[in-house]
């Protein structure tokens, strides 16, 4: 199949997977499937198509659901302005993050933004409105403009796959404009980008911020979704989680991270059964998956369709 | 009271002191990391899991087999040495000429399976390794009380760190070493069996973990988790040092160590306040930054060093820009 | 008085509906009333619930149907919350959507507790907690269809503090973990100090977790007090007492562990413990009823009940007499079933629940023994004193909790 109508095949069977999930599985966890899905292809922008790789895209996460649950809380906003208020937040502290980081690449880069995340999380703890450990609790899904109540669980998972799904086309649409052609040069070879003449840092600062904006507007929508922002999407391990999805996925692979996000949330939830053993069955995934799938679950597909 | 910004000059010595001891585990850990690194370009993750299982395994020998606390610290390094030599062999081989990353994802992925196993047979709590008869007790400095077995974890440190040190970059072995980090191809021309020579590098630096793993033993609650809490810092060291320089994370490893002790002491967080407070407009600019200096915060301390060298030097303290 | 006898009126109300339908058959929701075991299976908790309180829930559901002979099913389900909010939180939807379970037990970190009564409430099913240690849970947050079952801060706090205070150890210095709860247990502990007499000279937070604590054990050394309070728990509590020792620190100055379970004491052993305080809501060798219990328990002779895992027992034991008594799985019925009958088992003697969803029972001051005292394996404590139940939890008067009318 020529690859333009296999992505339109995919488009296809997302969206029609997308709308009738609700009915084929439990709508709460289809829900947060959606919105880590969001945010392992925006960590995919960046690692996949500019080849930079964040070990501390939890802080903006995390920020953006802190931002989001404590305007929703205590300032009684909207919902859909608290989520652009948590997103938007995620955007500057991209910025800032970005500009620092930026400046370096390859592990030095990686442990920038690890250092950073970690003053992220650091904050997290000690800021009052956090609630620390205990975590932002009990925040309202609230009336959509108003009118859609958010508490029934269709009209919300509805919602989050209305956030989901512009945010993953705006990533498509910049993977596949000229923009995400010349992060590829850059990923592929970055003096020869510099010496045709492109500003290569402007590009990664604005691939970084735009990487940020989406996954706070992930984090953000998962706030609303789980009713609480807690330091679980600070932490470091969800920094590690979100590379497993996308590596998982298929790096580089529009689709790679949705199904990598899939399996590592069915994993988790399913995996609360097994009790003590899945610490040891994470590991052996990422075992198998680095010795034997490098190119992740779809892009190993891929493959197997192009012959 | 003779003292500066609330802790007086005495307490600052036990605080550096204290400090001292600390990095010298900072700096055998990192140590380990910085030479699988150089040669292997391999960052391993692992490193706090095998650091844990060193601590284990002499738990382990004392509890089950009545091994003593010296044939311990020459035991179980070997072991755990070996049972990295394996590892080596069988999955990590297959890595070398890819990205850093996928080392770094395997290594954790084994780190994670390492780490369940033992909780899942030892349990979580930990178990508890008892200071061995000759070194038990301490001396009254009249400041502090210094422990003897806190000493010698310094000496012994500090032995096998520079020992370590003189045999890579003073010795014929050491050269090949470095030769195979510049140029494996050349030097496998040369007639040097560079397979094997990455396989021991890759053990000698698991036996380092191991080995700090049995100093730490009597100190630390001995848990599955006991690595884990500590291999972001050891990473960050390295990364302050400079990747793959033997000096440079060893100098670092006891300078954190050092910093650490003054940050804990509140020394700085108190000279910030005593400084700003009473000014209206910079106490609160300057609140983070006390925040971020204050003992509880001696956790990210290393991270804000870490941003801070990466921006001034890219390749750290003491590495080189490759 | 008049709220008193108004409640007492209703209760009596609801018992005379209660024995009018007695001879029926229990009419239970989809035939089967679900236990959902939530824990923390793989994490930092794992050793003080974990699989044990699952095991202890079990032994609740057989004994229960051995000795009452119920007219309805039991079924127990558990899975591991890993200690986050949001994976507690889908479980707890999931669970009561699609497995329609009736009551979800133990949860052991305070911020997975709150997530999950939240959803309770919202869902209108019962949370008995028992892991979790924060007043919050009854107090600024309780809800009516949640009791707190075992133990909180604050118990611990007075208990342990009032002990030590009387014993002599008048001045005061925290070592704190620096997070929400390791804070509150230091404000419990420092308000008691100071009203039986005694001073607080100062306090260090430690990053949370910490694994050298020598910096700050310095500090507290330095201060000269004769009491160090660790406001801490599980293996920060566990490394301070550790090298509280290896530094000459005790037995010169005293440690006061503000929140321990017989777990860390069996990890650290005597030696470096002994002479502790302590404040426990169980333990398992003070008397046959509780020995017994706690034989049965071991199912694989390496583990003794935790007082987490005691009190799992206890709690589902009662939820599951109240089901039988009320006839009805109703969360409304059983919950006012729940605290309209007092507890007595090996737990808890004349247990009550109050509104606010605290269950008041007496507690206990422990010492931890002398190596040379200890005669078998887990002889650890001494039970000094027991703190009456109305002493021991903080007063429905000090409370904020909304369900609590002044």
């Amino acid at each position: 199949m020529p690859p333009l109508k296999m992505n339109a095949v995919a488009w296809g069977l997302l969206v029609v997977a997308g709308l009738a999930a609700p009915f084929l599985v439990y709508p709460v966890f289809a829900m947060k499937i959606l919105c880590l899905a969001l945010f392992a292809c925006a960590f995919n922008l960046l690692l996949g198509y500019t080849g930079l790789l964040s070990f501390g895209h939890a802080a903006f996460l995390g920020t953006a659901g802190y931002v989001t649950g404590h305007t929703v809380k205590v300032l009684g906003f909207q919902p859909e302005i608290g989520i652009l208020a948590g997103t938007a937040t995620a955007a500057a502290l991209g910025y800032v993050i970005g500009s620092l980081a930026i400046r370096r690449s390859g592990i030095y880069f990686a442990m920038i933004t690890l250092a950073l995340a970690q003053m992220v999380y650091f904050m997290s703890l000690q800021m009052p409105f956090t609630g620390g450990e205990d975590g932002l609790q009990g925040v309202p899904r609230g009336k959509l403009f108003g009118m859609i109540d958010l508490l029934h669980p269709l009209y919300m998972y509805y919602f989050v796959f209305a956030i989901f799904l512009p945010g993953f086309w705006v990533i498509y649409r910049t993977i596949h404009s000229p923009f995400g052609q010349v992060l590829k040069a850059i990923r592929e070879n970055e003096p020869r980008a510099i010496s045709l003449g492109y500003d290569v840092e402007k590009y990664k600062l604005t691939a970084f911020v735009l990487s940020a904006a989406l996954s706070g507007l992930a984090g953000a929508t998962k706030t609303l979704v789980f009713q609480l922002a807690s330091l679980t999407d600070v932490h470091w391990h969800m920094s590690g989680e979100v590379v497993l999805m996308t590596l998982l996925g298929g790096m580089g692979t529009v689709f790679g991270p949705i199904v990598g996000a899939i399996v590592v949330v069915s994993l988790q939830n399913y995996g609360a059964n097994i009790g003590e053993w899945v610490i040891v069955i994470t590991g052996t995934i990422f075992v198998i998956c680095v010795l034997a799938f490098r190119r992740g679950i779809v892009g190993e597909l891929a493959i197997l369709f192009k012959r | 009271m003779t003292g500066i910004f609330g802790v007086s000059i005495q307490g600052l010595f036990g605080q550096l002191l204290v400090g001292l001891l600390n990095g010298s585990f900072y700096a055998i850990l990192s140590l380990g990391l910085a030479i699988i690194f150089g040669l292997l370009n391999i960052i391993n993750f692992a490193h706090g899991a095998q650091y844990m299982m060193g601590a284990f395994l002499a738990w382990i020998g004392m509890r089950y087999l009545g091994v003593n606390y010296w044939w311990a610290l020459l035991l179980s390094p070997l072991l755990v040495g070996a049972f990295g030599m394996l590892l080596e062999r069988g999955m990590l081989k297959k890595l070398y000429k890819l990205d850093h990353l996928y080392g770094l994802l395997l290594t954790f992925g084994l780190a994670l399976i390492i780490e369940g196993l033992f909780r899942y047979r030892f349990g979580i709590s930990g178990e508890s390794y008892p200071v061995t008869e000759l070194l038990a007790g301490g001396k009254n400095l009249g400041f502090m009380f210094l422990p003897k077995y806190r000493v010698w974890v310094v000496a012994a440190s500090l032995v096998v760190c520079f020992g370590t040190w003189f045999v890579i970059e003073r010795t014929k072995l050491g050269s090949y070493l470095r030769a195979g980090t510049e140029n494996p191809q050349l030097l496998q021309a040369f007639g040097v069996n560079v397979p094997l020579m990455i396989t021991l590098t890759y053990g000698y630096g698991v036996a380092l973990a191991a080995f700090a793993g049995v100093l730490a033993a009597p100190i630390f609650n001995v848990n599955p988790v006991m690595g884990s809490n500590l291999i972001i810092v050891v990473f960050a060291v390295v990364v302050v040092g400079g990747m793959g320089s033997i000096m440079g994370s060893i100098v670092t490893g006891i300078g954190l160590g050092l910093i650490e002790g003054i940050v804990k002491s509140g020394m700085i967080a108190n000279l910030l306040s005593s400084a700003f407070d009473s000014v209206p407009v910079a106490g609160s600019i300057v609140y983070p930054i006390k925040l971020l200096l204050s003992p509880e915060a001696s956790a990210v301390t290393i991270f804000v060093i870490m941003a801070i060298v990466l921006l001034v030097r890219p390749a750290g303290l003491f590495g080189r820009e490759r | 008085m008049k709220r008193k006898l108004l409640s007492a009126l209703i209760c009596a109300a609801l018992m005379i509906h209660v024995g009018a339908t007695a001879g029926a058959a229990t009419k239970v929701s989809d035939g089967v009333v679900k236990i959902g075991v939530l824990t923390d299976m793989s994490g930092t908790y794992s050793d003080l619930a974990g699989h044990g309180s699952l095991v202890a829930v079990q032994m609740a559901v057989a004994d229960f149907i051995a000795k009452e002979k119920p007219d309805f099913k039991i079924e127990v389900i558990s899975a591991d919350h890993q200690n986050k909010g949001d994976i507690a939180a889908i479980k707890a939807r999931e669970w009561i959507d699609t497995e329609k379970v009736d009551v979800i037990v133990d949860l052991v970190t305070t911020s997975t507790a709150l997530a999950v009564m939240k959803v309770a409430k919202e869902k209108d099913r019962i949370t008995l907690v028992s892991g979790a240690a924060s007043t919050p849970i009854t107090n600024e947050q309780c809800t009516d269809t949640n009791v707190h079952w075992t133990y909180d801060t604050y118990a611990l706090a007075v208990g342990t503090g009032k002990a030590v205070v009387k014993q002599g150890g008048k001045t005061w210095f925290f070592l704190t973990a620096d997070y929400a709860f390791g804070k509150s247990l230091e404000k419990n502990t420092s308000d008691v100090v100071l009203k039986e007499g005694g001073k607080v000279l100062g306090h260090v937070l430690h990053p949370f977790p910490a694994q050298d604590f020598s910096s700050f054990l310095l500090q507290a050394q330095s201060s000269g007090a004769q009491v160090i309070g660790l406001a801490n728990a599980g293996n920060d509590t566990i490394n301070a007492i550790k090298q509280a020792a290896e530094f000459g620190i005790t037995p010169k100055q005293s440690l006061a562990g503000l929140l321990m379970f017989i777990t860390d004491v069996h990890s650290l052993g005597l030696r470096a413990t002994q002479g502790m305080y302590l404040t426990t809501g169980f333990y398992w060798d003070m008397n046959d009823e509780t020995r017994a219990f706690s034989k049965r328990f071991d199912w694989d002779n390496r583990h003794k009940p935790t007082m987490v895992q005691a009190g799992d027992y206890s709690a589902t034991y009662h939820y599951l007499k109240a089901v039988k008594a009320a006839g009805t799985d109703d969360t409304k019925a059983v919950m006012a079933k729940m605290k309209a009958t007092p507890i007595n088992d090996f737990f808890a003697k004349n247990g009550k629940i109050r509104v606010d969803g605290r269950m008041v029972h007496d507690m206990y001051l422990a010492q931890v023994k002398k190596p040379e005292e200890s005669k078998y394996a887990w002889d650890y404590y001494h039970i000094r004193q027991v703190i009456p139940a109305d002493q021991a939890f903080m007063p429905l008067s000090e409370s904020v909790c909304p369900l609590v009318k002044k």
